[in-house]
């Protein structure tokens, strides 16, 4: 099963590596991992988007909180919370579809960010299924290259233990 | 204004060190500079895996932290294993590695390695100091870390020029870091919960391992141990957490570990598990163990709870700590001491079926006799050093260790070429006490250098090398499991031992047979100086014994 983890770190050198490094030693894997500065800029949030059974997430988190520059660990899964995830999509768009693709654009509530004589660039915001959605509307126009960010996620509500 | 060397010196006075054990560098001349006219005393080993070891030694036998200095690139390197060994026995350690300048970082520099990022894995932390302001707070961080919680071996890197460079030194009174907060008190609910589980408990048994001897909470595990009237099974690592001439004890679990104490947890309806991981050497075949108990589960580290065995009760907390709130509601909730005589019996019967046997006969000397006679001989504040192979088994089988902190070895990583340098630096924090490396032929090959560290430094200690001219634990695999395909197991160029003994300026003995033990090794306790006694066993003597590895109970061999 998908699951959403949001950990805030000390923000130093070394961190990510260490956060990195407790997966892959560990054979858990990484579907996305994304990583930002906080209000406060001695701290950093990484969402990290992983998948297991209940035992295998359950150890995650436990060696997640046992590295010592991470401050606090939760697990958004259970929780009601948002993520979004962005992503740049150069697609070809000759004359002939560039209509048919400014509409796709406007549905996706994305935004074309770069014209050339053959081709755009695309940038949607949105949870990785809008993202993966898109993907696969434009995959037919003949995609060229694209640049996920991975996801960042943030639990709904007042819950102030998420800074 | 102070010089980073002459912090990092203060510092390390500071927090109570007295021996720094290492091997030079250019690098830190600028720490030698400043210890030259200090009180710590440095120990140079001849090997920088050796100072790792022998820090570790002074940390197992002394509760507390081992320091170990040593030099950038190679220096650094060599101290991995060390490291790792710490590791995975959880023995605070601070190491201090000298580094190329800021400047230089990252540029395959001479000697440079990027040692924080080789040993990310293998530390509980690591830092890379890169502005001598750092430096006092990162020393206060680095023991504070390395002692507290579960313990560890934490790495600083220090920079040549944060070695020299200058800053204001203030040593902090405190330590404050926001990840960090470990959970010494335990769940005090739950605690109460144990003792209602205990009280209900007909055939219980008490699990114990290292962390025992980390937390010091021998005492505690021997009070409940009573009070519950229930019999208690160790780890290799737990060894000396329990009195092993105390009738309650079962000896280790586990794939060397006696027949009865595999039988009696294989039994047990109730498994109280306290400072012990659920180690694969322990439980052998996971869905196989203990298949009928409840899993109590003590332990400082959050995360080895249900790591590998489903815990039913949970406790996290320090040993001592849980274990003394667990007895004060274990004498409210059983007011007589059960009897249990149907469990012992059981427990008896399983004994009496397989003892822990071996044959003497006239043609060699068994190591399973050689270390029955240590233990009767060396007396109760002896502290005994192994490698890893046969002999540690046999070790871990036949001497009763009595008090914690008296078997030093490399129990998680499984490290030959430890137990020298440990004896080193559980000589040096333990001066009174005889400290006895036992050891394999092969495992002393890895580290034997060291007898000129001992000889320097004057380090009175025995080596015992159970001398069976091969690498014998592979070749019993061999012989088991491989239809007797010996291979890469002999050593046939083995040295002479004594004469290599000598040639360092140590005592060198040997012993033939049965006879020649008792004088040689009463005069290798008189000797002020290093000791190696060479005693020629059979080859083919086997650990039983055996779960075989990934088996169960029901697999084992027992000859
Ligand atoms: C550094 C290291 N290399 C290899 C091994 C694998 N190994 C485990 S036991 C063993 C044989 C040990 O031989 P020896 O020290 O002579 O002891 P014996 O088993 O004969 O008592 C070996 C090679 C190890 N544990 N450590």
């Amino acid at each position: 099963m998908k699951h959403v983890i949001s950990v805030l770190v000390e923000n130093k050198f070394g961190v990510l590596a260490r956060v990195a490094g407790l997966f892959s030693a560990r054979g858990f894997n990484i579907a996305s991992l994304s990583v930002g500065e906080t209000t406060d800029t001695t701290v950093s949030r990484m969402t990290i988007i992983t998948s297991g059974d209940d035992q295998i997430i359950e150890q995650v988190i436990k060696q997640l909180r046992r590295i010592i520059d991470v401050i606090k660990v939760s697990d958004l899964t259970d929780e009601s919370y948002v993520e979004r995830e962005m992503v740049m999509i150069k697609v070809n768009a000759d004359n002939k579809v560039r209509a048919e693709l400014m509409q796709i654009v406007d549905i996706f509530r994305s935004k074309i960010i770069d014209v050339s004589p053959k081709g755009f660039i695309i940038e949607a915001t949105g949870d990785s299924n809008k993202i993966d959605a898109l993907l696969d509307l434009l995959k037919p126009f003949g995609i060229k290259e694209i640049a996920r960010t991975g996801c960042a996620a943030m639990s709904r509500g007042s819950q102030k233990n998420h800074k | 204004m102070k010089k980073g060397a002459e912090i990092l010196v203060e510092s390390l006075i500071k927090e109570g060190v007295e021996y720094i054990f290492g091997l030079p560098g250019a690098v830190l001349c600028d720490v030698y500079d400043v210890l030259y006219d200090s009180p710590l005393k440095f120990i140079i080993t001849r090997h920088e895996q050796a100072a790792a070891h022998a820090a570790d030694g002074y940390a197992r036998g002394s509760g507390k932290a081992g320091v170990c200095m040593v030099t950038s690139g190679p220096g650094a390197t060599n101290i991995v294993t060390g490291l790792a060994t710490a590791y995975m026995d959880s023995i605070p350690l601070v190491i201090i590695t000298g580094q190329v300048p800021t400047s230089m970082i990252g540029d395959d520099a001479f000697q440079e390695a990027d040692i924080a990022g080789i040993t990310r894995t293998i530390s509980k932390y690591n830092y890379l100091v890169k502005d001598v302001n750092d430096l006092a707070r990162t020393i206060k961080e680095a023991f504070y870390i390395a002692t507290t919680g579960r313990p560890g071996p934490v790495l600083i890197d220090l920079p040549k020029d944060v070695l020299s460079g200058k800053a204001k030194y203030e040593y902090p009174e405190e330590v404050h870091i926001r990840g960090y907060n470990p959970n010494v008190q335990g769940h005090l609910k739950q605690i109460e919960k144990i003792a209602e589980r205990i009280s209900e408990s007909e055939k219980p048994v008490i699990y114990i391992g290292g962390g025992v001897i980390l937390s010091g909470a021998d005492q505690e595990v021997e009070k409940l141990a009573e009070a519950i009237n229930a019999p208690v099974a160790s780890t290799l690592m737990g060894l000396g957490g329990f009195p092993g001439d105390h009738e309650l004890f079962l000896g280790m679990l586990g794939m060397h570990g006696t027949y009865w104490s595999n039988m009696a947890v294989n039994h047990a309806d109730l498994i109280i598990a306290v400072g012990a991981r659920f180690d694969d050497r322990v439980t052998g075949r996971i869905d196989k163990f203990a298949p009928n108990a409840t899993v109590i589960h003590i332990d400082i580290d959050p995360a080895t709870i249900s790591k590998n065995v489903q815990v039913d009760l949970p406790v996290v907390g320090d040993a001592k700590e849980v274990l003394r709130e667990l007895n004060v509601k274990v004498k409210e909730k059983i007011k007589k001491k059960p009897e249990r005589a149907s469990w012992f019996s059981e427990i008896k019967s399983w004994k009496e079926k397989h003892p822990l046997s071996y044959t003497r006969d006239k043609k060699s000397v068994k190591p399973q006799w050689v270390i029955e006679k240590i233990c009767e001989m060396a007396g109760e504040n002896a502290i005994i050093t192994t490698d890893v192979g046969q002999h540690q088994m046999w070790v871990a089988q036949y001497y009763k260790f009595k008090k914690p902190r008296t078997l030093l070895t490399s129990g998680g990583l499984g490290t030959m070429g430890y137990g020298l340098p440990a004896a080193i630096g559980v000589k040096l924090a333990k001066p009174d006490c005889p400290v006895i490396n036992i050891t394999g032929d092969g495992s002393f090959q890895m580290n034997m250098q060291e007898i000129a560290t001992a000889v320097a430094y004057k380090i009175p200690l025995i080596v015992v090398i159970l001398n069976n001219n091969t690498y014998g634990m592979v070749r019993q695999y061999q012989s088991l499991f491989y239809n007797k395909r010996y291979y890469a197991t002999d050593l046939d160029a083995n040295p002479d031992f004594v004469a290599l003994a000598q040639s360092f300026g140590a005592a060198g003995l040997r012993v033939e047979n049965e006879k020649d033990f008792d004088p040689i090794f009463k005069q290798a306790l008189a000797e002020k100086r290093p000791v190696i006694i060479d005693i020629k066993t059979d080859k083919d003597e086997k650990v039983f014994p055996m779960v075989p590895s990934g088996g169960s109970v029901k697999d084992i061999m027992v000859n």
